[in-house]
């Protein structure tokens, strides 16, 4: 019983997290030549987390334009994340899942709901479940409460957040990171409602995300100040490192970005502190070696031990939901004239007036040919 | 009970407006002059931005060292051209061959209505080269034109020298994503006219050209280079083009940035750009600059090869170098840095220019006038026409007012309505002016071999002579007429001519006016004050002197006058006679090479409302 216990609390201190994969959804919204850098922006994102163990089979990149292999980049089959051409994010093995024109705010919530047609291939699919940590990335240009898809149509706050809690709903996610690098980043995460969103933005509502490292030789500003500082940050993240999100709430300060960063932890059920950073950028699978064997319970004691822990999970996972569909109003509608109308009784009379101003100014002896 | 039907109040309204018409039509005119003459300060003008996203910043890095090389080719092609005579077209084939590029000729000829004096030529024949440097990674969707044109007076040789500098060193870049194509005419306009409508398979102005045998894509912007010294003190920006169209404003924004960037000195209209925008010397320079603009504009000329590149809707700017006496002089290399860059950034355009503004004035090359805030100006001037042609109905239309603004002795018989009666009357001299038009359009050159059968004059002489001597038989005419027409035409007659005179002025000044402002503010600020007074009535030899002075013709001979005196380099009589002459020549000339539409606007369109007035005053 003692070592079972111990077993226990040993596989509870192991299993902290609550997450057993990780899945990545990176996007970039915008194309043409000089948004060369939300291409870099999102490429230097991919770069990390796949270094940090994420296969490419549980990342989703999406990327509007194809800056590599674009007529205008002077060093082909490259993007490069710092000037004087320092980083190469585009690197040897990129896969990009939905590129070009496939980048669409249909397709991206399709991708996040799962409603997907039989005929998608799967690496352009989001195969979570519910124990899995996801992060969102996105970057391109936005406004409040909008962010624009590839120069023709927007995604807003509200179908975003839609579209989580249907992911929430659908369990297809334990715990939810959500970036975004845009002009007025923070009002994309202000009306998420679903549980265990951790969201961070690079502006504030009224501010602007500015660009970064420009580059005379490719003629185009290269990364925008927030990301490229999350990268900075990132690169000295490895596998085994204990930092956490507080960490990255400290990232660009605003004598740095020029735009004051924002993060939004109230949906959250840990502490940010807790929370490492490799849970959601990393892929980091936890093995212990012990050895020592460990005999198991029988299988009655076992029974109740997994009885309590359920009514522990009951009990550890409050579930609250928005109203969001006040059915109750809708069955019980009645009619109520919530504007004012004229009675109708007003319209016969200015029409009596009418007439009578017409009958007194062309002579009252035509009236009598009416009445 | 409605204001314009009861008769009592119409009388009060009518008393009024007449009453009230001669200050406001004086007030309307004056703020119509202070509005123009107040667009050159700052309120009223903005500080030029760059409106396209895709060519934000100057943050390109320029590589052009070629400047040695550009002087070697330049004086190659000096020396050929000198031992032919002509364009030396396979020694630029050969060079252009061996730069890189692909390479086609053009052969075209024109014969021109009568002999151009100018530039000594009647019988035109000539060939065009050109060079294509294909986008190494794209399709060839897209081009991006540079262009020397080489006539007999402009040898151009250091622009054909840096062309070819520039087409080496563009020919080793990789980042091009439009075909750039460069291009070397002959006889300077005409052959850049040639090409462009072989390139865009039309034939508007009767050329005769041999069909291409290379396209690259649809030309997205031009920028055409003049020089001729090895080194140049600044560099002359030239904009308006044919028939007063403009480029986008958003490429003479890239010209400034990348002037500035390379500390070049650029000017506009040849003049340096004022620094002080606060005291009152920086407006009143580009209110100087301001007014050779609108008479540059007004001309309708095509001021370099870029005037013909706009009406095929690609951006086009003309650039010169000037060498004056300064001290400070940029060699081949800034020129061609300069250049570099506004081709890179050129070359990440997505779009046509859109974004910027197509209708605009230029006080300065930092400074501009949006349309919106200088069409107010002939508003003003249109409304004067406005209110006297009002006044003139009301006065047909009232039963029972005396002409005077005082009101009558009391209501007299009422009048007929003027178009019953005058209708015969307003016919006939609307036909006749318009036919007098007709005979100045045409005349002219088709009656030019007449003319030099019996009289010793040249061919181009005798079509300005005809011109202007069909302009003056027009002024003999309503002592004429008025034979013809029976003479029964009430007094007031003249009033319905006057009335029709003015709408029609006043439609024409307002069509040209929107599509080339100074063309019909100049017209309007001349012609508006003379037909407003014009009446048989009152001082005849005052009003006859003051619409001969606002004519056409005596417009034309003003606006010359005035340019040359805002150029520094004032006329003297004499000189400006035979200037204009040869304006007149050119004018005529232009409208048949190029299609510019000056000459026939004032031919077919207010030649015979001017007539009109004409008539009106001299109504018996």
């Amino acid at each position: 019983p003692l070592l079972c216990r111990n077993f226990l609390d040993q596989a509870e201190q192991f299993f902290r997290s609550g997450h057993t994969n990780n899945w990545a959804v990176l996007v970039c919204t915008s194309r043409f030549w000089f948004n060369y850098r939300h291409v870099a922006n999102t490429l230097s994102v991919y770069r990390s987390v796949k270094r940090l163990g994420i296969p490419d089979s549980h990342i989703v990149l999406m990327l509007a334009d194809d800056m590599a292999c674009n007529p205008r980049n002077p060093k082909p089959a490259t993007v490069f994340s710092h000037k004087n051409m320092e980083l190469n994010v585009y690197g040897d093995d990129v896969e990009v899942d939905y590129r070009s024109y496939e980048v669409t705010v249909e397709n991206f919530l399709r991708v996040l709901t799962g409603r997907i047609p039989p005929s998608t291939p799967r690496s352009k699919r989001l195969l979570s479940d519910d124990r899995s940590n996801i992060l969102i990335y996105m970057t391109g240009h936005g406004g409040n409460g909008f962010l624009k898809f590839q120069d023709s149509e927007e995604i807003t706050n509200i179908e975003l957040a839609d579209a989580f809690e249907q992911m929430w709903q659908k369990r297809r996610y334990n715990e939810l990171l959500f970036i975004i690098d845009t002009c007025q980043g923070a009002s994309m995460y202000e009306r998420f409602y679903s549980p265990n969103i951790m969201a961070l933005a690079s502006s504030q509502v009224g501010e602007d995300s500015l660009s970064h490292q420009p580059d005379p030789a490719i003629g185009v500003h290269l990364m925008d100040r927030y990301t490229f500082y999350v990268l900075e940050f990132l690169e000295e993240i490895n596998p085994a490192s204990q930092t956490n999100m507080n960490d990255l709430f400290q990232v660009c300060p605003k004598s740095l970005c020029v735009s004051t960063p924002g993060h939004r932890t109230d949906l959250f059920q840990r502490d940010p502190k807790n929370v490492l950073i490799t849970d959601f950028f990393g892929s980091v699978r936890k093995v212990e070696i012990t050895t020592e064997t460990i005999s198991l319970q029988q299988y009655s004691e076992m029974e109740s031990s997994y009885k309590e822990d359920q009514m522990d999970e009951e009990l550890m996972e409050p579930l609250k939901y928005a109203e969001q569909l006040p059915v109750a109003q809708i069955i019980h509608q009645k009619p109520k004239l919530k504007d004012w109308h004229p009675p109708g009784g007003f319209i016969l009379g200015l029409w009596a007036l009418i007439i009578m101003v017409f009958f007194k100014t062309y002579g009252i002896k035509h009236m009598k040919f009416i009445f | 009970m409605g204001l314009l039907s009861d008769p009592v109040r119409r009388r009060a309204l009518a008393r009024l407006v007449l009453r009230l018409n001669a200050p406001l039509c004086v007030l309307s005119y004056v703020a119509g002059i202070a509005w123009f003459l107040a667009l050159a300060f700052p309120p009223l003008t903005q500080r030029t931005y760059m409106s396209e996203n895709a060519m934000g910043s100057t943050m390109v890095e320029e590589q052009f060292v070629g400047g040695d090389r550009a002087r070697s080719f330049a004086r190659d092609f000096a020396a050929y051209r000198r031992k032919s005579g002509a364009l030396p077209v396979a020694w630029l084939e050969r060079t252009m061959r061996s730069v890189g590029l692909e390479v086609y000729t053009q052969s075209f000829s024109r014969k021109l209505p009568f002999p151009d004096e100018t530039h000594e030529r009647y019988m035109v024949s000539g060939t065009n080269v050109y060079g294509i440097l294909r986008a190494p990674r794209a399709a060839s969707t897209e081009s991006l034109v540079f262009t020397v044109p080489c006539g007999s007076d402009s040898t151009n040789s250091q622009a054909v020298g840096l062309l070819l500098a520039l087409a080496a060193h563009f020919r080793g870049q990789i980042y091009w994503a439009k075909d750039i194509i460069f291009l070397v005419t002959e006889h300077d306009l005409l052959g850049t006219e040639a090409w462009l409508e072989a390139y865009h398979d039309v034939n508007v102005t009767g050329m005769q050209s041999s069909p291409l045998q290379g396209w690259a894509g649809a030309i997205q912007a031009a920028v055409a280079l003049e020089l001729s010294s090895d080194v140049v003190t600044s560099l002359d920006v030239a904009v308006e083009g044919l028939n007063g169209q403009l480029p986008n404003l958003d490429l003479l924004n890239l010209f400034q940035t990348f002037c500035q960037k390379g500390g070049l000195l650029c000017t506009l209209q040849g003049k340096l750009q004022p620094q002080d925008w606060t005291s009152l010397d920086g407006p009143l320079q580009g209110l100087q600059t301001l007014l050779l603009m609108v008479l540059q504009q007004a001309s309708g000329r095509p001021h370099g090869p870029h005037g013909l590149f706009l009406r095929y809707r690609v951006e086009a700017l003309t650039l010169r170098g000037i060498n004056s006496f300064r001290q400070y002089k940029y060699d081949l290399v800034a020129v061609g840095k300069a250049l570099e860059g506004m081709f890179r950034k050129l070359n990440h355009l997505l779009e046509r220019l859109h974004q910027s503004f197509f209708l605009y004035l230029l006080p300065a090359l930092s400074r501009f006038v949006s349309i919106g805030l200088y069409m107010p100006a002939a508003g003003f001037l249109l409304l004067v026409l406005g209110l006297k042609a009002l006044e003139l109905w009301m006065q047909l239309h009232e039963a029972g007012v005396g002409l005077e603004a005082g009101g009558g002795p009391g209501p007299s018989a009422p009048l007929p309505p003027a178009q019953g009666v005058g209708l015969a009357s307003l016919v006939a001299p609307l036909l006749v002016s318009q036919a007098m038009g007709l005979a100045l359009y045409i005349l002219p050159v088709l009656g030019q071999h007449v003319a030099t059968q019996h009289f010793p004059v040249g061919e181009a002489e005798a079509v300005v002579l005809t011109l202007l001597a069909i302009y003056v038989a027009g002024l003999a005419l309503p002592h004429n007429t008025h034979r013809v027409v029976s003479t029964q035409a009430p007094d007031r007659g003249w009033m319905a001519l006057k009335l029709v005179a003015l709408i029609y002025l006043a439609l024409q000044l307002g069509c040209i006016a929107l599509t080339n402002f100074s063309l019909g503010f100049l017209l309007a600020a001349t012609m508006v004050p003379a037909a407003a007074l014009t009446e048989p009535h009152g001082p005849r030899p005052l009003y006859a002197a003051l619409l001969v002075l606002t004519g056409p013709a005596a417009t034309l001979l003003g606006s010359l006058f005035l340019w040359r005196e805002l150029q520094e380099a004032p006329l003297s009589i004499a000189e400006g006679w035979q200037l204009f002459l040869a304006a007149l020549a050119q004018g005529v000339l232009e409208h048949y090479t190029y299609g510019a539409l000056l000459f026939p606007l004032l031919a077919l369109g207010l030649y015979p409302c001017w007539l009109l007035f004409w008539n009106v005053l001299f109504w018996k």
